[in-house]
């Protein structure tokens, strides 16, 4: 017998800890009832451990989780009106396809099943193989196959735990919008853990970007992209070129930061606090070639840097450039391919920025937290 | 200061939100181990020390024994029946070698080179297991019958010369003798070298066959350099399970010898069972399980136990 | 040569697998003889006496039906109480892990004289007189050890996750082990069973130590017939025994197949 829950998904002073390391670290989230929520972060960060607490599979050291009003921590798996999507799929070997995605109804002594399990089949466009069992299907099926399963039980939440991680590219793409499209009709609460900043950034109303068992930042991907609050974030989700300033002054509207003796401006309400050493980051699409001595686009006054190119690849959408500065620091740009002259390795470029575009960062933190190329998070100071 | 799990230091939040919440002890392993274990422990290990008590006292079966740590008992036994320990170690020590000579190459046809044929080799070498291996030992008296047709073609191909110069034969028979009881103790114990052997090199990587080859290794070096090394431990396996069931038969000397082949399980059966000298026969069996028992440590040492069952 | 060179393995493993048939297939044979005495060695004609009359030598099935019933009893209570340490060495942590293993395996690799001897004594301390009873616990403690490593083999096999998919599918621990956990485990038991059965069917030496005149298994009828003279009935009963051997691992290696083949 399932308690009866309903309401909004949230987690207050979730903790986790094993003997040698704790994975996850005083969470609190709320995540709201029908959303389409993304936990995203890198391999040990602890995201997959706070979905098996959520889903029951793994006990809480300290803290709870409600749904709605009720307090669901010391609830068992098995009693919990929550189900799972696993990442390896899990479906029952031994049964067929129909009796697999039936077995949360029959558990729970619902009449009508199979005719419902039917239905959940039709949801998915996999009705046409109720018959047949999990080892004939293909990758792709079988992950459709444990989606209907969750998702016919009509859960207060359902948890997708890198459910797109086996699949090839083109398929992973379509099985993102189908996803999308599901969970706007079915209007359940989706909790979809992944590592892969592009879906989450395509599929979820709200990311929470997790980093060793911290949440780092919790918004919109517009705005965890455009104003991420850390290095982290801003390394994690697509690239930044995080550059050493100090705030020269503060009038006005217009911050004045001085990088290796350059000027440049930054929005007031970019700053984060006082300090008067900040990375300034600006991402790679945001810098544009432009020429020698330009100071303007348009009427609005943009930032400059002058560099040498060391790299220029072209990849049919655009260039992506590396330009080295005067002081040594390389910055990535990456040039539209919308006509603007490309410019060859070695040749002496500048390069402009809005200063809207630019966003301000703790200078104590590490400026190469989440960058994709580091293989391992754990030796990063 | 106490152990991780250990609740923190007091602080004024309300007791659920910030106190860790302890694991329920799982007491179902020790429910589940208990009735199996117990029938081990009460059948295996309490008559093992029995065997041990029994070794150890005087008296007869008229009489009664009684416990007198009578250690002149393993002398006696010893310096009496050490021959049959020493030929019980010789036969079996044998028969090992030639198994692991028989089974290498066919374990190694099955698992490497019998592609589409393999389930149904695999069959073929453990259906004969199933059958009474009485009967099957009976069924080389058959085949090895002064009059039979491998007896008349060893002689005729002075096989028989070779074998009786090595001392191996009855006289110039070949059944009743100790080559009988070396060709039954090979046979029995086959599957049980094959079957190891098998799962070893069934695991054995292709590739780093061809590899060796590409990188200029002849066959047989490649075998002794590759393949052997990375099937010792089938090999190992392999070994304990023949060696160690075949120096304590006597099946097949008993069957398949004569009275200069009788090996050591021979007198502890009779010891026990028709002599009912109960005090030497315990000794000579607990001898015969301490060299066993040695065997396995050295093995656990260098192994450990996840890989024993 | 270069034939010969090039396919010695598979010649020489196939010569293995002769030798190993060989006595099988003389057994066959030679259960179509008619000796003229006691004895079972030289073919003399071709004749299906023993087999019209399976039961002709008195004592011979009375020995089997005993080595059934006990085989029964013996392949039950150790598969029940194998599977359930499999299930504890396999799913659970616990303390004297590597005691426990040692103790399942040394009785695998005891010699049969020193497991029969060793019984003796104890049931000749406990004042317990051979017979049946002592047969039927000697054969379920060698059994039990081959069955935990059968059935621990399958589990060790089976994805832990498919038990937390059936929880988070409202499966209680109950459910979750009938419908997901037994099914899946269920051939493993089967093996275990069957390896039982034939270890405890075929036992001479453990149980010869255990047994009393009044209770004769069948390969204790064997062992008596080889010293008085062996009828062609025990080669009828061989011959049985090999075809349904061979009959059942075939069967189960088909239907492993069938299951095998339709994986995509």
């Amino acid at each position: 017998m399932t308690e009866e829950t309903s309401g909004d998904l949230r987690l207050t002073n979730v903790t986790k800890r094993y003997d040698t390391f704790t994975a996850v670290d005083q969470l609190e989230l709320e995540i709201p009832r029908g959303s389409f929520f993304a936990l995203l972060g890198p391999s040990g960060c602890g995201k997959t451990t706070t979905l098996r607490m959520v889903a029951g599979l793994d006990r809480p050291t300290i803290g709870q989780i409600w749904i709605g009003d009720k307090d669901i921590t010391d609830t068992k798996a098995y009693q919990r009106n929550v189900n799972t999507v696993f990442q390896n799929y899990a479906l029952f070997p031994h049964l067929s396809v129909i009796d697999n995605v039936a077995f949360g109804l029959r558990r729970r002594k619902v009449s009508d099943h199979r005719a419902m399990a039917m239905e959940a089949l039709e949801l998915v466009q996999l009705a046409h193989i109720a018959k047949k069992k999990p080892g004939q299907l293909s990758g792709g099926m079988q992950q459709r196959v444990a989606l209907a399963r969750a998702i016919v039980n009509r859960p207060d939440v359902l948890l997708l735990d890198e459910p797109l991680g086996a699949l090839d590219l083109k398929l992973r793409r379509q099985m993102q919008i189908e996803l999308k499209i599901i969970q706007s009709e079915v209007g359940l609460t989706f909790v979809h853990v992944t590592h892969d900043q592009e879906e989450a950034m395509t599929m979820a109303d709200t990311i929470a970007v997790m980093n060793r068992g911290h949440l780092e930042q919790v918004g919109d991907p517009a705005t965890l992209y455009e104003k991420p609050k850390s290095t982290f974030v801003a390394n994690f989700l697509g690239q930044s070129n995080l550059l050493e300033a100090t705030v020269k002054s503060r009038a006005g509207s217009i911050a004045e930061l001085d990088v290796h003796g350059v000027s440049l401006r930054l929005p007031v309400e970019r700053l984060v606090d006082d300090a008067s050493s900040v990375w300034l980051g600006v991402r790679p699409e945001k810098l544009r070639l432009v020429a020698a001595g330009a100071t303007h686009d348009g009427s609005a006054e943009i930032n400059r840097l002058t560099g040498v190119v060391t790299d220029a690849s072209f990849t049919g959408l655009a260039t992506n450039y590396l330009i080295r500065l005067p002081w040594g620091q390389e910055l990535m740009v990456v040039q539209q391919n919308d006509g603007t002259p490309r410019a060859a390795a070695g040749a002496q470029v500048t390069l402009g920025w809005a200063p809207e575009h630019g966003f301000a960062l703790d200078a104590k933190q590490d400026a190469h937290a989440g960058a994709q190329d580091q293989a391992d998070d754990s030796g990063a100071a | 200061m106490t152990g991780p799990m250990s609740a923190p230091v007091d602080d004024p939040a309300p007791p659920g939100l910030s106190r860790p919440r302890r694991a329920r002890p799982n007491y179902t392993p020790y429910l589940l181990l208990l009735p199996g274990m117990a029938w081990l422990v009460v059948f295996f290990v309490v008559p093992t020390l029995s065997l041990a008590s029994q070794s150890l006292q005087t008296g007869n079966v008229e009489t009664g024994y009684t416990l007198t740590w009578h250690f002149q008992t393993y002398l006696d036994a010893l310096s009496r029946f050490w021959p049959h320990f020493a030929r019980s170690i010789f036969f079996a020590g044998s028969a090992t070698v030639l198994t692991l000579f028989f089974a290498y190459p066919l374990a190694y046809f099955i698992a490497q080179k019998s592609g589409r044929w393999k389930n149904f080799l695999l069959v073929l070498v453990i259906a004969p297991f199933f059958t009474s291996f009485l009967i099957r030992t009976l069924a080389w008296q058959t085949i090895l019958t002064d009059n039979g047709p491998v007896s008349s073609f060893a002689r005729s191909t002075h096989l028989t010369d070779l074998l009786q110069w090595l001392n191996l034969t009855n006289n110039d028979s070949l059944m009743n003798s100790r080559f009988a009881v070396i060709c039954g103790l090979t046979y029995n114990f086959l599957p049980f070298m094959i079957l190891p052997l098998y799962a070893s090199l069934e695991r054995l990587d292709h590739s780093l066959i061809e590899a060796a080859g590409d990188l200029y290794a002849a066959p047989i070096k490649t075998f002794w350099r590759v393949t052997w090394p990375l099937s010792l431990p089938g090999v190992v396996g392999g070994t304990l399970l023949t060696f160690i069931p075949a120096a304590g038969d006597f099946i097949n000397s008993r069957l398949l010898g004569n009275t200069r082949t009788v090996m050591i399980g021979q007198v502890i059966d009779s010891e026990f069972l028709r002599i009912q000298d109960y005090a030497t026969a315990a000794a000579l069996s607990f001898v015969l399980m301490l060299i066993i028992v040695v065997i396995v440590a050295v093995y656990v040492r260098r192994a450990g136990t996840e890989e024993l069952v | 040569m270069r034939w010969i060179r090039a396919h010695l393995v598979a010649m020489a493993g196939l010569a293995v697998l002769g030798y190993l048939l060989i006595p099988n297939i003389v057994v066959i044979v030679f259960s179509f003889n008619k000796p003229n005495g006691n004895y079972n060695y030289q073919w003399t004609r071709f004749s299906l006496d023993a087999w019209t009359n399976p039961c002709g030598t008195p004592g011979i099935c009375e020995s089997l039906g005993l080595s059934l019933r006990i085989g029964f009893i013996a392949t039950f209570v150790s598969t029940v109480l194998g599977t359930m340490v499999a299930f504890a060495i396999g799913r659970h942590r616990f303390r004297g892990r590597s005691t426990t293993n040692l103790l399942i395996f040394l009785p695998m690799a005891t010699p049969e004289v020193v497991m029969g001897s060793s019984l003796l004594t104890l049931f000749i301390a406990m004042g317990i007189a051979p017979g049946t009873v002592t047969i039927l616990i000697a054969h379920i403690l060698f059994c039990l050890s081959f069955v935990v490593v059968t059935v621990k083999a399958r589990i060790a096999s089976l994805d832990p996750r498919l038990e937390q998919a059936a929880a988070d599918l409202f499966a209680n621990p109950f459910q979750a082990f009938v419908r997901v956990t037994l099914p899946l485990v269920a051939p493993g038991i089967a093996a275990g069973a069957l390896l039982a059965f034939s270890l405890s069917f075929d036992d001479y030496i453990i149980t010869n130590f255990n047994a009393s005149p009044s209770s004769v298994t069948f390969p204790m009828y064997v062992w008596g017939a080889a010293q008085r003279g062996t009828p062609v009935q025990i080669n009828v009963i061989g011959t049985v025994m090999f075809l349904a051997a061979l009959l059942l691992v075939a069967t189960g290696q088909l239907i492993s197949n069938r299951r095998a083949k339709v994986v995509a």
